[in-house]
């Protein structure tokens, strides 16, 4: 029997690799009357050499019809279960108001890094030539503002209830602890398209991501706020992907010629360093602002860091590739830097957009626990003279201001890898002037591209230089609100309200006075 | 080239001494006095002598060290760009030697409370 059609097809449905091929590689075309340098003019001057950009694999194979379609239905669920949360008032049942600090600091930074790095995935997307590359960084950079949009929904049921959540964006950009992220990605962003994956890509998302998103969205979890949790749920299939496409960039570049492994392995060494720095700020929230510890950083750490980074720099090894340069200072760092980076908040609170305090007797039993070898011996007496300070009065502030480090922009609060009694502190004169560095790590990156660093916006060098050392005008510029933000949990808004919500929330008063 | 870039680049520095009013930035650390999680930064003019500097906003700041007050400001080793210098208190800090964004370093031996008793020596 003959079917007379108006058409005919040989099968109704492509295989899924056909249907990848239509999608993808028959989106690509050759140019006539432009040159492809023309079209591509970022690709050479990194030194990275590419001789066929038809290697690049995807390993999901994932078409950009499919990818709405599941990223839609992902949103489906998150906005039922963010909608609920707000509509049963989900922000009473963290463990305490003191987790909301952790929460601030994800806002502050580490959203808005989702958001830089959707900025540069679309522009990696535009300046490589292979459509497979493309339309991989073009998901990536999809996936990545809409990290940033749900994070920020996911949050802003609590900016009704609490402070600190109001100004996160102007905070990310002017506030001195947010410049750290912000750095990051600026330098990355204003990198050539091969540094930016190896940085964002690789370094980030492969490397330390399980550092990052693991501890916060375990935090979460167990401090009882499910609103971040199913954020975290909502991600994780899109964090699977970046990660493998990390890794497929890395063994692209190396496979393409063998150039360039000094110039990757220059990268690893540098984003490694920059991530381990903004991972500082990870540590202190681990071991200081969960109510409900999860794990130690030195926990964390071993898992993520020693054991799986170390397993994936064996396997690099046949590339050619090695450890990052910093890895043991790194290490050597892990028992000190939570507690050197959360003394510092705390003395310097009057200039935080979350709340800090000193550790519990029962907490700092933990810490000794968990750091045998140091909390006892360096920590522990900093943060008792602290606290005998505090009970005879008003709590104890360094009014002097931090010198940051040129390059990660952190306060130079950390120690020598082999001292913990001997900040880290290195200089350096470039063109008559100078400039100042937390480790040999960022002053190694320093030095490899001076003109770069030379520029960077220093937040505490702006006090005096845009505002000629008005502190509370810088706060107001910075968006932070004076003695509601900033200073001690003990005696803040945030911890006078959520106790009295709660109890009217668990309990059968009827009287308590509404705060609200 | 000290970037790499598509072209010739020169940075333009962001910090230089023409941006801060007349004043300049200088960094104290105190050697093993860990209470201070990083050096101070502090915004003075160059006129000011050493004396004033350290009497004034560097003794106001270190106060709440228990060692603050047992510093013997006659013997304490000095330290500006990593190398050993001697202070004239009298003179300014530009008279001094000690410029924009310079890091001086005051080691004070003996005295070291808050990183503990517990130091390895």
């Amino acid at each position: 029997m003959t079917l007379t059609t108006d058409k005919t097809a040989s099968k109704k449905k492509l295989g899924l690799k056909e249907r990848y091929a239509a999608m993808t590689r028959d989106l690509g075309w050759e140019p006539t009357y432009r040159t492809p340098e023309e079209l591509f003019p970022y690709l050479t001057y990194e030194g990275i050499k590419i001789h066929d950009w038809s290697a690049w694999e995807d390993p999901f194979r994932l078409t950009m019809d499919a990818y709405w379609k599941y990223q839609a239905e992902k949103e489906r669920k998150f906005y039922a279960i963010v909608d609920a949360h707000a509509q049963n008032n989900g922000h009473l049942n963290i463990t305490d108001a003191r987790y909301l600090s952790a929460l601030k600091l994800f806002l502050q930074a580490i959203s808005p890094g989702e958001y830089a790095a959707h900025r540069g995935f679309a522009r990696a997307g535009r300046e490589f030539a292979g459509v497979g590359t493309q339309v991989a960084c073009q998901m990536q950079a999809l996936d990545e503002v809409r990290h940033a949009q749900t994070q920020i929904h996911a949050l802003s049921n609590y900016n009704k209830f609490y402070d600190g959540f109001h100004a996160f964006a102007r905070l990310r950009d002017r506030m001195w602890y947010n410049t750290v992220p912000r750095s990051f990605f600026d330098d990355a962003m204003t990198a050539g398209p091969f540094e930016f994956m190896l940085a964002i890509g690789f370094s980030f998302e492969y490397v330390l991501t399980n550092l990052l998103f693991v501890p916060f969205m375990s935090g979460a979890a167990y401090n009882g706020d499910m609103s971040t949790v199913t954020f975290g749920f909502s991600a994780q299939s899109d964090e699977a992907r970046h990660m493998t496409l990390g890794l497929e960039v890395i063994k692209f570049l190396l496979e393409q010629d063998p150039d360039n492994l000094p110039i990757v392995q220059g990268w690893i060494d540098k984003w490694f360093w920059r991530g381990f720095r903004v991972l500082g700020l990870v540590s202190a929230m681990m071991d200081y602002m969960l109510p409900k510890r999860v794990m130690s950083w030195r926990e964390a750490w071993n898992i993520y860091g020693q054991e799986n980074g170390g397993a994936l720099f064996r396997d690099l090894a046949r590339y050619g590739i090695r450890k990052p340069s910093g890895w043991d200072d790194a290490e050597a760092s892990i028992d000190h830097m939570s507690h050197q980076f959360m003394l510092a908040l705390h003395h310097w609170n009057f200039g935080t957009a979350f709340h800090t305090w000193i550790p519990s007797e029962e907490e700092m039993t933990w810490l000794s626990a968990k750091y045998p070898d140091t909390f006892d011996r360096y920590y522990r007496p900093r943060w008792e003279h602290m606290r005998s300070i505090e009970e005879q009065g008003p709590q104890f502030h360094n009014f002097g201001l931090a010198k940051l480090c040129q390059v990660c922009q952190l306060p130079c609060v950390f120690t020598e890898p082999d001292d913990p009694s001997t900040l880290w502190q290195r200089e350096t004169a470039y063109q008559g002037e100078r400039y100042h560095f937390c480790s040999d790590g960022c002053q190694q990156i320093f030095d490899n591209e001076p003109e770069k660093y030379i520029q960077a916006w220093m937040p505490m060098q702006a006090l005096f230089s845009e505002l000629e050392g008005n502190v509370p005008a810088w706060m107001d510029w910075a968006g932070l609100i004076n003695e509601q933000d900033n200073l001690n949990f003990h005696g803040s808004a945030d911890e006078r309200n959520f106790s009295a919500w709660r109890g009217l929330s668990t309990t059968n008063t009827t009287n308590q006075e509404n705060p609200a | 080239m000290s970037v790499k870039a598509t072209k010739e680049y020169v940075g333009v520095p962001r910090d230089s001494v023409d941006k801060f009013h007349g004043k300049q930035i200088v960094y104290l650390n105190w050697h093993q006095h860990l209470l201070f999680a990083a050096a101070f930064m502090t915004w003075v003019e160059p006129e000011l002598t050493f004396g004033d500097y350290i009497g004034g906003p560097i003794t106001a700041l270190i106060a709440a060290d228990p060692d603050a007050a047992a510093v013997e400001w006659d013997k304490v080793e000095w330290k500006v760009r990593g190398e050993s210098f001697t202070p004239d208190f009298a003179k300014s800090l530009a008279d001094n030697g000690i410029g924009h964004k310079d890091l001086i370093t005051m080691h004070t031996p003996g005295l070291n409370t808050l990183c503990g008793g517990s130091l390895p020596s």
